[in-house]
């Protein structure tokens, strides 16, 4: 059988998912047996114009992670689509929009004036910004689009399998390339993790859902054993897709949201609010508002319930001061 | 196969038309995607309407209709039938209610039109994803409850009884008749109370087909309509009820004789620890108050009681029982309770002895009561002058927003009684006149001509000026402030709704309105039905009325009940809530959103799961599940976001 051609390629992204790759440890020799990595900025050097030059489908399976965030990242996800046969969106970035995609809560010009002008940090006397062209003696300067609104990477091309998480365990990151390799490829849409979400994988005792006050992690002893939820700290895991083993959850901490929502569900944060809602165990109006303040999110609820799937939601971004 | 929907834009006469511009909107549901027919009509509701639908449905094969007209409160049943009768499933009807949610609202012009015309695509889009569905039916259990025995149970109860069927009959009180048992006489005919109200106490006890259960309250509900399960509580009377004759001789011979004051008496007469509640009490049987009886409270008493009684009635080793009943419907009859004058100094009462309220002077003029039917002041003499005051606490924006409805009648008769008996001079300070019934001017203007005076008073006062009680006020009529002495002011005051409406009102999942009675399902055209369908409500829970009304009332929530057992099956709505077993995480989130306790946690599978003949579809599980693991038939997510598209979309674009 002739030797798969594989790209791994990363658009606005931390590079965690590269690193959950190369966390396979040997396995990743084991992959070099079925496929012939043909483009990993991570491990090899290469140039626009090399994938340019490939042939469309030539590459078996790309494994893209990261977000959409400028006009670069856009290009090469089209010219990595035509490229390849099978797309795969990798990890949170790609397949939600991710920690980037939080700056949706934020326009770019907000984003500039902070980042290039206001921040203490910043020395910046002449207001430069960045610009698509500029001209210097020696000609012209570009630099791609910085958008308004970071998108997902199906947002933007056709995306045939995802594998969600920040970052996704190395265990599904080889299953799923073991899949993408063998014989029979799955369904396309197929997400590589489970479908019900984290709460059915969770072991932690569950009884009833009835919260009389919030607390924060870091102020209370918590009971071990029992759902977080239950003792009134703010644990993602009811709205989020499983998959992801539990990782956060035996270390002691409650569920962050990576692994976004099930397939039924098109707005993570908004189920959230709906379910942490409809915990409060109270009819009083008063007493409602008395228990919400408690909620230690108040200040930034995007943060807890959007942090990984805002460019994904209903919501997508802020609402556009002009927009119609 | 493509969707093939047609659209029926209705004017409803005016209703509609005069504000939205109806061709416009056929006109451009017309360019919509799937739409095969828009068609406007004066009245869709309407034989010739109802014609066009069928023939459409018939002639172009339309796999969908939308009606753009009122409420689908008022037709969409009606409707349904329609599609049904053209051989379509009538759950492919979506109506877009573009009178009360837009012409109603909205003054004529452009922007109504644009809204209708939204409303109407939000419709076409969600018609498109609507299903055929069936509703299922399941058998009922022929046996009624009736919760409350005033005359307004009473009635309800017999009316199913006599038709054959069994009713369980639950007053919270040791017995039956309610407020009504408590009077003297009744508006406007003048009968006396307990002698019409009798034959009906003694058709409830002897019946065959009434379980009565007295000193009784519902604890728990749970089922459906045709299948209810009720646990009722039946705190203990201490007396062998077979043995108890009501005789008498233990509450003669309690140690506490003539010392509580008598709840039946409002306050004005006094009875024992052990007492029968009065003479013509149904069922005549003595209880033991446990809350002022000396033995259940210290141990300690002589139990003088236990001997007088020769029939060995008297229980003290009685303990509260709590039985279960299964029914098909359930009729509400809880009645009012009376607003306390207390509250406001203004009105003088708990400050002046002669100051009364409307119900101690029932109790007062009535012979069995503790002045055996005379009118007397506090030292035992009669008044010569009578002050009524009307809407005490009614009508009022500090205490109670509505009218009672029937003080301004009880007045009169209090005014009636109080000259026939003692030729006193009455006084009524009323606000308006609210006289509404029939014969109930008539017999106004009786009262009137036996000399009493009527004054339209605004912040009626009642004090004592120089040791005198009176009653002052500003008379509108005359313009002019009045004080008038008089020795004994009757306060006539409002019916309210039960201090425990609201946990009724939760008990059994039905809503009460802004003033705190219980919520019928359409004011005008479902005075008696609930929400909670097999629940109907009768007499004053609803809102104040009088005798007649509640009797109505309670004969019209008997009907319900009847037609319920007439049928013998009830059909559930299929507009109901699913779990998705593959997608529950089993998260317990939606439990307790229900507010019709539909959802359970099977333990097993590990999953959530919904009694679909408790559920009402309401969604509120489906909006908390953060699986996305509960969708509500009919009102799916995609169904919802389609409208919600269809709703924001733009004018061109379909
Ligand atoms: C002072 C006064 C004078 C009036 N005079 C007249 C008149 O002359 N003519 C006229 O037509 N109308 C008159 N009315 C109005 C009349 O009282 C009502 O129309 C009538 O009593 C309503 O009957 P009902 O059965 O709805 O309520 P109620 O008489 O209040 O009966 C309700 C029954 O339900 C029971 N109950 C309550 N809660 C529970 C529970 N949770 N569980 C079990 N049982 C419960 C109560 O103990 C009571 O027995 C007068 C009202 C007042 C206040
Ligand atoms: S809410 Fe969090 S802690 Fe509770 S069961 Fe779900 S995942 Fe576990
Ligand atoms: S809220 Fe949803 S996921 Fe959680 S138990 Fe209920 S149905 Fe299951
Ligand atoms: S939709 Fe859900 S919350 Fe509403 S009645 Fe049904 S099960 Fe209960």
């Amino acid at each position: 059988m002739a030797k798969l051609k594989l790209a791994v390629y990363w658009t606005a992204a931390c590079g965690g998912c590269d690193m959950a790759m190369l966390d396979m440890g040997e396995r990743v020799l084991e992959l070099d047996r079925v496929a012939d990595i043909v483009l990993w900025p991570l491990v090899a050097d290469f140039k626009y114009s090399d994938v340019r030059q490939m042939e469309d489908n030539a590459i078996d399976i790309c494994l893209l992670h990261g977000a959409v965030r400028n006009e670069e990242n856009r290009q090469m996800a089209e010219l990595l689509r035509q490229k390849s046969r099978v797309l795969v969106a990798l990890g949170s970035c790609a397949c939600f929009g991710g920690i980037p995609g939080l700056a949706n809560f934020f326009d770019r010009q907000e984003i500039f004036t902070w980042v290039y002008l206001e921040s203490q940090s910043t020395d910046n006397a002449g207001g430069v910004c960045p610009q698509t062209s500029a001209r210097v003696p020696e000609g012209e300067l570009t630099l791609p689009e910085f958008f308004d609104t970071v998108l997902t990477l199906d947002q933007v091309v056709d995306v045939d399998y995802y594998i969600p998480g920040c970052p996704p365990t190395t265990e599904m990151l080889w299953q799923a390339i073991q899949t993408l390799t063998g014989d029979q490829l799955p369904p396309k849409g197929t997400v590589f993790a489970g479908s019900k979400t984290l709460c059915d994988r969770c072991t932690r005792q569950k009884e009833g859902k009835s919260i009389t006050g919030f607390r924060r992690l870091a102020a209370v002893d918590i009971d071990l054993q029992r759902c977080f939820l239950e003792q009134g700290i703010v644990c993602c895991g009811p709205a989020t897709r499983s998959g992801c083993g539990g990782r956060c959850l035996r270390a002691n901490m409650p569920c962050r949201g990576c692994f976004g929502p099930t397939e039924h569900v098109r707005d993570q944060g908004a189920r959230l609010v709906g379910a942490i809602a409809a915990m409060i165990a109270s009819d009083h109006r008063e007493e409602i508002e008395k228990i919400s303040h408690l909620l230690p999110v108040p200040d930034d609820p995007a943060a807890t319930f959007y942090r990984f799937s805002l460019p994904h939601s209903l919501l997508k971004r802020k609402r556009k001061e002009n927009a119609s | 196969m493509p969707e093939r929907i047609g659209v029926y834009v209705c004017h409803c006469g005016s209703n509609i038309a005069a504000t939205v511009d109806v061709r416009q909107v056929v006109e451009q549901a017309a360019k919509w995607d799937s739409v095969v027919v828009a068609r406007d009509y004066k009245y869709m509701c309407s034989a010739p309407g109802r014609e066009l639908v069928i023939k459409d449905i018939r002639e172009l094969n339309l796999t969908g209709v939308v009606v753009a007209s009122c409420s689908p409160r008022m037709h969409e049943a009606m409707f349904r039938g329609v599609l049904e009768e053209a051989g379509l499933n009538g759950y492919l009807l979506e109506i877009a209610n573009i009178r009360e949610q837009c012409a109603w609202v909205s003054l004529p012009g452009a922007g109504a039109t644009a809204k209708a015309v939204a409303l109407t695509r939000a419709a076409v889009k969600k018609a498109r994803l609507n299903q055929p569905i069936w509703e299922r039916e399941i058998p009922v259990n022929q046996a009624t409850l009736v919760v409350g025995g005033g005359i307004a149970g009473i009635q309800a109860a017999l009316q199913v009884a006599n038709a054959g069927y069994l009713v369980y009959l639950v007053e919270r009180e040791p017995y039956i008749g309610g407020h009504m048992a408590q009077f003297d006489k009744t508006f406007i005919t003048l009968d006396c109370a307990t002698c019409i109200l009798t034959p009906k106490l003694a058709g409830v006890e002897r019946h065959p087909n009434i379980r009565l259960m007295t000193c009784s309250e519902v604890v728990q509900v749970d089922g459906y309509v045709g299948n209810f399960r009720v646990r009722v509580k039946t705190s203990p009377r201490y007396i062998h009820e077979a043995s108890c004759t009501g005789c008498g001789a233990c509450e003669r011979a309690c140690v506490l004789w003539d010392s509580i004051p008598a709840e039946f008496d409002e306050g004005l007469g006094r009875r024992g620890a052990v007492y029968v509640p009065f003479p013509q009490a149904v069922p005549l049987k003595a209880r033991v108050d446990g809350k002022n009886c000396l033995y259940l409270t210290t141990g300690n008493c002589r139990r003088t009681c236990v001997t007088a009684c020769q029939r060995g009635a008297i229980d003290f080793d009685q303990k509260e029982t709590v039985s279960e009943i299964a029914v098909g419907s359930i009729i509400i009859a809880t009645g009012f309770d009376v607003f306390d004058p207390g509250v406001e100094p203004r009105w003088g009462y708990g400050r002046y002895e002669n100051v009364i309220t409307g119900m101690q002077f029932e109790r007062m003029s009535n012979a069995s009561g503790p002045t055996l039917g005379k009118i007397l002041l506090a030292d035992g003499t009669e008044p010569r002058r009578v002050a009524v005051v009307h809407c005490v606490g009614s009508r009022s924006k500090k205490y109670h927003r509505h009218c009672s409805r029937v003080c301004c009648l009880s007045s009169l008769k209090f005014a009636h009684l109080v000259r026939e008996k003692t030729g006193a001079e009455v006084f009524e300070f009323y606000t308006d006149l609210n006289i509404f019934g029939k014969q109930y001017d008539e017999f106004y203007h009786r009262v009137r001509e036996e000399g009493v005076h009527f004054i339209r008073a605004r912040g009626t006062e009642v004090t004592e000026i120089d040791g005198q009680l009176a009653v002052c006020a500003e008379d509108v009529e005359l313009g002019v402030y009045r004080e008038i002495p008089v020795d004994m002011v009757i306060l006539n005051t409002a019916l309210i709704p039960r201090h425990d409406a609201e946990k009724v009102s939760r008990l059994f999942g039905i809503s009460r309105s802004s003033d705190g009675f219980f919520m019928e399902s359409h004011m005008k055209l479902d005075p008696v039905t609930t929400f909670m369908n097999g629940i109907y409500l009768a007499g004053c829970c609803q809102s104040p009325k009088d005798i007649p009304d509640s009797v109505a009332q309670g004969a019209a929530a008997a009907a319900q009940a009847l037609s319920v057992i007439a049928r013998g099956k009830v059909s559930l709505s299929p507009v109901t809530a699913r779990v998705t077993e593959e997608l529950c995480s089993g998260c317990r989130i939606c439990l307790r959103t229900c507010p019709f306790q539909a959802i359970s946690f099977d333990q097993a599978a590990g999953t959530a799961e919904i009694n679909e003949a408790v559920c009402k579809g309401c969604g509120c599980c489906s909006a908390a599940c953060p699986a996305g693991a509960i969708d509500i038939t009919h009102y799916g997510t995609g169904q919802l976001l389609a409208q919600i598209e269809g709703v924001c979309g733009n004018e061109d674009k379909d």
